[in-house]
């Protein structure tokens, strides 16, 4: 087919999106980004991969996509490894309103296929023995949650889409697009001028301001979200250990070193990214009061990352209504990098025009948010 | 002179080798090369290795170091324990 692709956006979702229409045969594509590899949302994210969900749509989603990440290194043929470590999230409930909700989950999670279960407290305790038993009163888990590395995993897409014929434009900023007849024309960036056939907006954090290029409201907006690194230890905590309510997500990578993230209250909207002592100070009293252990530990950095956040916290994957040819795939709230290989398949769907395998399309709609104020929202979120 | 044999980030045991592998892929700045080699992310946060990568960066590249980006420094300054941040912010 000798339509010209262009994505936005070379992250996750834009790699991936690239890897499955090249792999569909599409010849023209090309993927813009302003940054440099893996600059954006991306590679500041936590690095975790879960199928614990709250929503049938996520749930579908997380756990096809672990479907791919456990076979990625050799579907994507890639010449590293995507450190895909599978040794379970346990999410602690820590009030009855959380056990119960927890309870709904695993049951709708097992529905789907998800070997995910309610641990009693002495449970939980086994697998993360330095766990403050004060702390929480029950927990679910799922082994074959984990860690995966976003650098690895997106080189991976990224090399697989190189040698199909993609051609990626780093350092290159989409300044306009030009629409006329209901279809964008062309994609104008501060290198050049490009006729296009399909655009794509897979541009993070900044998928708002794209939409505005094309014209197109897209009711998504950014959101700083910190994070922390440890020094690199002997390795003592299998799972990812994460609470809603107290606000934490908290795992030790391969490498050693322990990742914690937390959302900071009323952050305002907007692409600041900056790294705070806020966050520092809340951070440290919430992993000394659950993981005391962990505590012990000394910090070597703090960064922070966009969020890029829809009304019901779910993905939008969905072609505009008002033009032909201009897709999105944003929205994420946090969970892109997870749902990634999803992303890919099921804009691939869209652009052949065809039904999807993996979930009905309807679900991912941007059309979904319209005339509503209410909205079924994805709980299971940090 | 062995590349594999020249340590340039001693944090993360990055070695000379490894460094022209990656920028011969096409990872031509400091920061896309942290985020694929680990340089820099290490207890000295490229306090050491910066400045030598920055500059074996450009020399490879045959540019002047000026038009190679420094590393982008984050805090902390230097490491301390959660627990000393956490008992300090409860006062």
């Amino acid at each position: 087919m000798n339509r010209r692709v262009a994505i936005i956006g070379a992250g996750i979702s834009g790699v991936s999106i690239a890897y499955h229409l090249a792999k569909e045969g599409m010849k023209d594509i090309i993927v813009f980004d302003k940054g440099y590899f893996a600059s954006g949302a991306t590679g500041r994210c936590g690095a975790g991969v879960r199928q614990q969900w709250g929503t049938e749509t996520n749930c579908i989603l997380a756990k096809r996509s672990m479907e791919f990440f456990e076979k990625a290194d050799e579907i994507l043929e890639y010449d590293d490894t995507v450190e895909l470590k599978q040794e379970g999230y346990l999410i602690l409930a820590t009030t009855e309103e959380e056990v119960e909700d927890f309870q709904k989950n695993v049951v709708l999670q097992n529905s789907l296929g998800i070997p995910s279960r309610v641990l009693t407290k002495e449970e939980a305790l086994e697998i993360v023995p330095h766990l403050n038993p004060d702390a929480f009163i029950s927990a679910t888990f799922c082994p074959t949650d984990g860690h995966l590395n976003p650098f690895k995993m997106t080189e991976a897409y990224y090399k697989a889409g190189q040698r199909m014929g993609v051609d990626f434009h780093f350092f290159e900023e989409v300044l306009s697009l030009t629409v006329s007849d209901n279809k964008v024309t062309e994609v104008i960036t501060d290198k050049g001028t490009y006729t296009v056939d399909v655009v794509i907006n897979a541009a993070g954090g900044y998928s708002k301001e794209i939409g505005d290029l094309a014209g197109i409201n897209i009711p998504v907006y950014s959101e700083n979200h910190e994070i922390l690194v440890t020094e690199p230890v002997e390795q003592l905590q299998g799972p990812m250990v994460m609470s809603f309510s107290k606000n934490i997500y908290c795992q030790q990578v391969p490498h050693g070193s322990f990742l914690m993230g937390r959302t900071t209250p009323n952050q305002p909207k907007g692409h600041d990214i900056s790294s705070s002592w806020q966050f520092l100070d809340a951070m440290s009293q919430t992993v000394c009061e659950i993981m005391p252990l962990i505590g012990k530990l000394s910090l070597v950095r703090q960064w922070g990352g966009s969020y890029n956040i829809s009304p019901d916290h779910q993905p939008i994957i969905s072609r505009a209504e008002e033009l032909t040819n201009f897709y999105m795939a944003c929205g994420f709230s946090g969970h892109g990098f997870m749902l990634a290989p999803m992303t890919g398949e099921i804009m691939a769907d869209l652009i052949f025009n065809r039904p999807s395998s993996v979930i009905d399309l309807s679900e991912l709609s941007i059309e979904r948010f319209k005339g509503k104020t209410e909205f079924d929202i994805e709980k299971s979120v940090v | 002179m062995d590349k594999t044999k020249i340590m340039m980030c001693r944090c993360e045991d990055v070695t000379l080798a490894d460094l022209h592998q990656k920028i011969d892929e096409g990872y031509h700045t400091f920061e896309d090369l942290k985020r694929l080699l680990r340089i820099g992310m290490g207890p000295c946060q490229a306090n050491t290795c910066g400045h030598l990568i920055q500059r074996e960066l450009a020399s490879y590249l045959k540019k002047p170091v000026t038009e190679t980006r420094p590393h982008k420094s984050r805090p902390v300054i230097q490491g301390i324990s959660l627990e000393a941040i956490a008992k300090e912010a409860k006062k």
